[in-house]
């Protein structure tokens, strides 16, 4: 599983920094999140998924490989 | 009214996870049910109807980078056909469902064409309130729909003064665009500052002198007698006080109403437009309306169990939020117990205002953190026991992310200070 983040796209929400601290962080001054990994280990599948479905600004994607 | 049984209500019984799943509306919620559907392991027909003509996209960025002219319209997207197609999603454009039978199980299409459904989702959304006047002149815009935005984008290609009625958040976003423009901007409200009801005096000043600074003229404290007409192309709007503001575009941005006009003839049930709720299909706290019936996003009132009242939030965050609560209602799931707050954002010049919870004018307003001057604060909105039920912020991201969650209990403003105080000293 590999995640693709849009930093243009992202409104800095800040949904996948609560659900997914261990992948996901953002900067403090605009918000704009940024990947920790982007390969999540099979523990950490679920957790990517839900940040992709929380996303109001639809910038987190998940690729399959 | 006749009781006769309607054949068709002889429904065959499925096994929950091959439910034909209808979803009236392409938007972010319903392409949002649609993947949280398959995610979750439904394996029954999904079939999305959509009015417009579009694949679906992304709202938000209509006002700002679209109507800016930094993205282009694809960058909205939210779906392509192949990735709905691998999905095994149906989706049908330029479509119209005139209206539904709950005991049929049944929706009719404008074209007369019926569609049955094990499963309905309703996401709609809304659609833009109208003047009572002008509306037919050239020049008079709403903004709603990507073709909205691509219309006034074109208007202002030629327009160089454009009038703003509503100096609510959408009418605040495109005013800060149409300056990056360099447009003449009038921003004209009844409100004494903009989006005031819901960011209540103080943020609202900062935000009525940050358009001043950009050189918007704000003509707040106003409302609207006319538009004028010159030959068929508005030419100007005038005030309650006979001044007239001349313009050669104007956007009418006076907020939008639930679309559920092909509801009425229906069982499904709605809110009074001046009740909690304000005119949406009128859910319980997962979405469902009546029998296999649900509806999510803009057009949905959910029954809020900690407010004790229906109510309808017109957040991009509450489609997807929405959507994953009501999927897991239709499949028979255990409901999830994360919580979570209405959230949204407005992006004006370089100011980005962040918003959770529900604050408003009528709360108590706590700067907590930083300071309105430099745009790099966190401030709390209480109740009247000085329980804090919404945050607004800018530029201090993290901060920002410790407060939602004491939104979440209502945690008394002064047990929160005092824990952000041992928080911070245990950083530093």
């Amino acid at each position: 599983m590999r995640i693709e983040l849009d930093q243009d796209a992202c409104i800095g929400a800040g949904n996948c920094v609560i659900t997914a601290p261990d992948l996901f962080d953002q900067r403090d001054d605009d918000g704009v999140a940024f990947l920790l990994e982007e390969n999540p280990s099979p523990e950490q599948e679920s957790s990517a998924k839900e940040a992709e479905a929380l996303c109001p600004a639809a910038a987190i994607r998940i690729h399959k490989k | 009214m006749s009781c006769r049984r309607n054949p068709h209500s002889q429904k065959v019984t499925r096994v929950v996870s091959a439910k034909k799943v209808v979803i009236v509306g392409a938007g972010p919620a319903g392409i949002a049910a649609a993947d949280a559907l398959r995610a979750q392991g439904h394996t029954g027909e999904i079939l999305i109807f959509g009015e417009e003509r579009h694949m679906p996209y992304d709202r938000p960025p209509l006002s700002k980078q679209i109507l800016a002219g930094t993205w282009l319209p694809e960058k909205a997207e939210l779906r392509t056909g192949e990735l709905l197609a691998d999905a095994d999603v149906t989706l049908r454009l330029c479509t119209r469902v005139a209206s539904a039978d709950v005991a049929a199980h049944q929706l009719t299409l404008q074209s007369g064409e019926q569609i049955a459904y094990d499963a309905l989702i309703i996401a709609t959304g809304v659609t833009a309130r109208e003047l009572p006047f002008g509306h037919h002149l050239d020049g008079v815009h709403v903004m709603r729909t990507l073709d909205d935005a691509l219309t006034l984008q074109t208007g202002l290609e030629t327009a160089q003064r454009l009038a703003v009625i509503g100096a609510g958040f959408l009418g605040a976003e495109v005013a800060a665009v149409a300056r990056s423009l360099g447009k003449e901007v009038t921003l004209i409200d009844p409100l004494e500052l903009p989006m005031q009801n819901v960011v209540g005096d103080e943020i609202g000043s900062m935000i009525a002198e940050l358009h001043r600074h950009h050189g918007v003229k704000l003509e707040l404290g106003h409302g609207v007698s006319s538009i004028e007409d010159g030959m068929g192309q508005a030419t100007g709007v005038t005030l309650d006080d006979g001044r007239t503001v001349s313009a050669d575009a104007i956007l009418v941005a006076v907020g939008a109403r639930p679309a559920v006009d092909w509801l009425r003839s229906s069982s499904v049930p709605l809110t009074a437009s001046n009740e909690p709720g304000a005119g949406g299909v009128r859910c319980d706290a997962s979405g469902r309306a009546t029998d296999d019936v649900w509806a999510i996003g803009d057009v949905a009132a959910w029954w809020d169990p900690t407010q004790e009242r229906h109510v309808r939030v017109e957040h991009r965050q509450t489609a997807n939020e929405h959507a994953l609560s009501c999927v897991r209602d239709i499949l028979e799931l255990t409901p999830t117990s994360a919580k979570s707050v209405p959230y949204f954002w407005s992006d004006q010049y370089d100011l980005k205002l962040r918003s959770f919870g529900f604050p408003s004018r009528d709360s108590g307003f706590h700067v907590v953190e930083g300071n309105l001057e430099d745009h790099r604060f966190v401030a709390a909105y209480t109740d009247e026991s000085g329980r804090i039920v919404g945050t607004i912020g800018s530029g201090m991201f993290k901060a920002m992310n410790w407060w939602r969650l004491q939104i979440l209990d209502r945690r008394p403003l002064g047990d929160a200070l005092r824990d952000r105080q041992i928080t911070k000293r245990s950083v530093e």
